[in-house]
């Protein structure tokens, strides 16, 4: 049921890209534990408006946790302390009376800070754009039974495609590494007929370009498929990294 | 300027209904190779239609500047669509067919849409399925390896394609998977963090934009030979709502304001399966699946003395007797049930809200109850259909619907309404075009369910490619316009201007204070039930919400940009212009269709209530200035196809 709770929030604020950043507190009195993490800042955000200081800027859209555009580093987690969820579907009531909170940006050196708690995730667009699709254009393509997929691959490719970009997987991890989120769309394309054809080429290119963006590699912690919001598997990176074997192999 | 007199071409072509799409493509003007790579085109938006587009116009070999608000391509709201896209396949093999896709949406629009239009629609959504499973979209699949189909609200027969409760992200990432590559190539410029904030006119044709890059809050001038918009609907005129934070209307109105006409603006839809709304904080409303509602079941207690005891938390749902509970959209529609199109569902839960028998802690809410599917199914077997739409609901509200039944009421969710197009999506403007929900066009006065997909994904992969090239081909010899052009200059005087103006006022309210009391407006006097005296209300009103705006709101010169504050200034100094287009067309629509109800034209029975002798038309507004009142246009529908009948839900 609903309640009322104080709480204490240390923010992370940064001017901008080069600016020197630094934790600010503020105090929240009677935030209801109904209210979404988001309408807490909301909440503060009104107020400071209303004391003619500056907003805290941070990214949020759809926020139903399909976007993938709200991000957040929440008491040591990306996307805060419940599972399989996105910021944006975070709750106060996850939070207890007279608790402080701390927020900070997605810390990765693939994401660089644009203001406050955003940053610019730029660097997992173009990873996509060096390979993660299937070169077909519009029309001229097969009727879409032409084709059977075993029920199988097209589930596990679904819960690959699940990914919704957000960037936790990099921000989780020690290395930096984007691995999980490039394992899914490899993963999700290699398992399915129409993308088998660029299977090899695709292993390779995305992860130069991850590579080249300065994202690190993976050591296998796991630490991006427990924070993942959509539950992606690790295995994926296992798939992925047999795809990248078996291309080089070819080369 | 237009007259009252000026005569509203939609360029239907001629010929039978099934021969007109053919026809089309079989005369138009295409533009040859070496000439697309000398024409560029701005594409605003990244959803469905303008992904799609985008990616397409590339591929022929057209340049490309594309647009976005987000961070990314990849998050335009068509990604929260849940439950699936219509397509004729018959795979299923129910009977289903062009001719019933086309139909039911025309019945389902309440016979207010163009005949032509909806016809094409229908025809091409088997390429668009065709065309995202090349790309590797992992539609759901059945055992023998073929994909697999579902109802959806509204239809007969099951046409809906779906990727679990996340059709709307596989499209859109199938979309942006195609679009990567374009701007992989060099073909496909992306602007991302982006916004429109003018669109500019030159001779008579669109050449171009203003936008802001909101990283930098610098005011940037783009030209193009045509300029595309797909920008998404204005639902959040009504500040709740269950479009994303950004969504907004203020690219329409820029059209709108250069002489594109704003069509059926009181057109929206009220999806009836939402969370219902829990304090004054909420920032916004979150859509549970209408494909819910093929295995739940819609109930509120059948005795007002259980329904005050629930709302006052001494009784539980599951504690009332079977007989003691009205489903009643089971009882007053026997044929469909509790699949009534969503505009009929949302005002049956408002009712029986308003007659006393509402549910939760406002009364404000229904039941949408599962046990019965549970005991006939098996827990496993809905866990594996709407899995993720009950976690959704069990993070949000902390309740599990498998043991107690979801609250769900109506919110706002589609606006129907919106650019005049004609048949090749060119809006009254030359050179501009409008597609996907920022259009007017294919829905009538209420959208069929898993049709939003099908239209986004129409538009901008099979039908603006075709038909833009019927206009390109006369702008070959036009060189590349430079920015500096007076026009260009004096867009961007009056976009700096209007900034200014924002942050000079220097008031006392915050601006989501002054949108969260035009949203409260819209939803008391423009929402569900609409009447003449609560219209004229809602427009003193707004009239009321603008002087205040202009004089009071307050945004913060931030030292830095980006400036959140001032990007959502500008968007509800829009949004107070279309709540009043909304309301003014409202008011002048003095019948009931589809998302529009207006209290006074409804049957016996409760029903709405057209007047096709009346209001057989397209009302399309003329921008006449900013001190003055739109001048109404009217576009004639005649159906020539198609027998109009009173919808009937019932039999």
């Amino acid at each position: 049921m609903s309640k009322e709770i104080n709480i204490k929030l240390k923010v992370w604020r940064q001017a901008g890209p080069r600016a020197k950043g630094q934790f600010e507190t503020y105090e929240l009195n009677n935030v209801s534990t109904e209210a979404s993490f988001l309408e807490m800042l909301d909440i503060l955000n009104e107020k400071l408006i209303s004391e003619r200081r500056e907003p805290i800027y941070f990214d949020h859209d759809c926020r139903e946790g399909i976007c993938g555009m709200c991000s957040l580093y929440i008491n040591g987690h990306p996307h805060g302390p419940d599972t399989e969820i996105t910021t944006c579907q975070l709750h106060m009531r996850k939070f207890h009376d007279g608790q402080t909170i701390t927020i900070e940006p997605w810390r990765s050196a693939g994401f660089p800070v644009i203001k406050d708690l955003t940053v610019d995730r730029r660097a997992y667009d173009k990873i996509i754009q060096a390979g993660g699709f299937v070169s077909v254009s519009t029309g001229g393509v097969p009727d879409g039974n032409a084709i059977p997929i075993p029920k199988k691959d097209a589930d596990e490719a679904m819960d690959a495609a699940a990914c919704i970009g957000c960037g936790a997987c990099a921000a989780a991890c020690k290395n930096g590494s984007a691995m999980l989120f490039v394992a899914a769309k490899v993963s999700q394309l290699a398992l399915l007929p129409q993308g088998k054809i660029e299977r090899k080429n695709r292993a390779k290119a995305m992860l130069a370009k991850m590579d080249e963006l300065g994202f690190g590699n993976c050591t296998n912690t796991g630490a991006c498929a427990s924070e993942c919001p959509k539950s992606v598997s690790i295995t994926h990176i296992a798939r992925l990294n047999r795809e990248y074997l078996v291309a080089k192999l070819a080369d | 300027m237009a007259t009252q007199e000026t005569k509203i071409d939609a360029k239907i072509p001629a010929g039978a209904l099934d021969e007109k799409w053919t026809n089309y493509k079989a005369h138009q003007k295409l533009v040859n190779p070496a000439n697309k790579r000398k024409l560029d085109i701005i594409v605003v938006g990244t959803g469905l239609a303008g992904a799609s587009a985008a990616a397409s116009l590339a591929e022929m070999g057209f340049n490309v500047l594309n647009f976005c608000i987000q961070d990314s391509p990849r998050r335009a709201h068509s990604i929260a669509a849940q439950g699936g896209i219509n397509a004729a396949k018959n795979y299923p093999n129910d009977g289903d067919s062009v001719y019933r896709l086309f139909y039911e949406t025309i019945k389902g629009g309440d016979y207010r849409a163009r005949e032509a239009n909806v016809y094409r629609l229908a025809e091409v959504s088997n390429s668009i399925i065709d065309q995202c499973v090349a790309q590797g979209v992992p539609f759901a699949r059945d055992y023998g390896g073929l994909l697999d189909n579902r109802s959806f609200g509204g239809a007969q027969v099951s046409r809906t394609f779906y990727a679990r409760g996340q059709t709307g992200q596989q499209l859109l990432l199938g979309a942006y998977s195609a679009l990567s590559r374009q701007i992989g190539s060099g073909a496909v410029k992306m602007y991302s963090r982006y916004e429109m904030l003018d669109v500019v006119i030159i001779d008579g044709r669109a050449r171009g934009i203003i936008a802001r890059n909101i990283v930098s809050g610098k005011i940037e001038r783009f030209f193009a030979h045509a300029v595309v918009v797909g920008s998404g609907g204005y639902g959040n005129t009504f500040f709740l709502s269950t479009n994303a934070m950004a969504s907004n209307g203020s690219a329409a109105m820029q059209m709108y304001r250069k002489g594109a006409y704003f069509a059926n603006p009181a057109y929206a839809q009220i999806h009836p399966t939402c969370i219902p709304v829990h304090g004054d904080y909420q920032s916004k409303l979150t859509l549970m699946s209408e494909s819910l509602r093929n295995d739940g079941r819609i109930w509120v207690p059948k005795k007002k003395e259980d329904a005050e005891a629930i709302r006052a938390g001494k009784l539980k749902p599951t504690a009332i007797k079977e007989e003691d509970r009205d489903y009643y959209l089971e009882r007053r529609y026997p044929a469909f049930g509790n699949l009534v199109p969503r505009d009929v569902a949302s005002r049956a839960a408002k009712e029986r809200c308003d007659a006393g028998y509402g549910v939760g802690s406002t009364g404000l809410a229904v039941y949408l109850d599962f046990a019965e599917a549970i005991n006939r199914l098996g827990e496993n077997v809905v866990r594996q259909r709407y899995g993720n739409l009950f976690q959704m609901y069990e993070k949000i509200v902390d309740d599990n619907p498998y043991q107690t039944p979801m609250m769900i009421y109506p919110a706002i969710h589609y606006t129907m309404g919106g650019i005049w197009v004609d048949y090749e999506l060119q809006t009254s403007v030359k050179g501009l075009f409008c597609i996907g929900e920022a259009n007017f066009s294919d829905h009538g006065a209420n959208r069929l369910g898993a049709s939003a997909l099908m239209q986004g994904l129409a538009d901008g992969y099979f039908v603006l490619p075709y038909t833009i090239q019927n206009y390109l081909a006369d702008q070959i010899q036009i060189k590349r316009i430079s920015t500096d052009a007076p026009e260009f200059v004096a867009a961007e005087k009056a976009v700096n201007e209007k900034i200014e103006k924002i942050l000079s006022i220097q008031g006392k309210r915050s601006v989501d204070s002054i949108h969260r009391e035009l949203g409260l407006t819209m939803w008391d006097f423009v929402g569900m039930g609409r009447n003449a005296d609560g219209l004229k209300t809602a427009l003193e009103k707004i009239d009321e919400i603008r002087k205040e705006f202009w004089s009071n709101v307050y945004v913060p010169k931030t030292a830095t940009n980006p400036n959140v504050e001032l990007e959502k200034a500008l968007r509800l100094s829009d949004f107070i212009e279309i709540g009043a287009l909304m309301a003014r067309d409202a008011l002048l629509r003095e019948e009931s269709c589809g998302g529009h109800f207006r209290q006074e034209h409804q049957t016996e029975e409760g029903e709405a209530l057209r007047h096709d002798d009346k209001f057989s038309y397209v009302s399309c507004w003329n921008y006449t200035g900013d001190d003055a009142a739109p001048e109404l246009l009217k576009e004639p529908l005649d159906y020539e196809f198609t027998e109009r009948k009173q919808r009937n839900y019932k039999e």
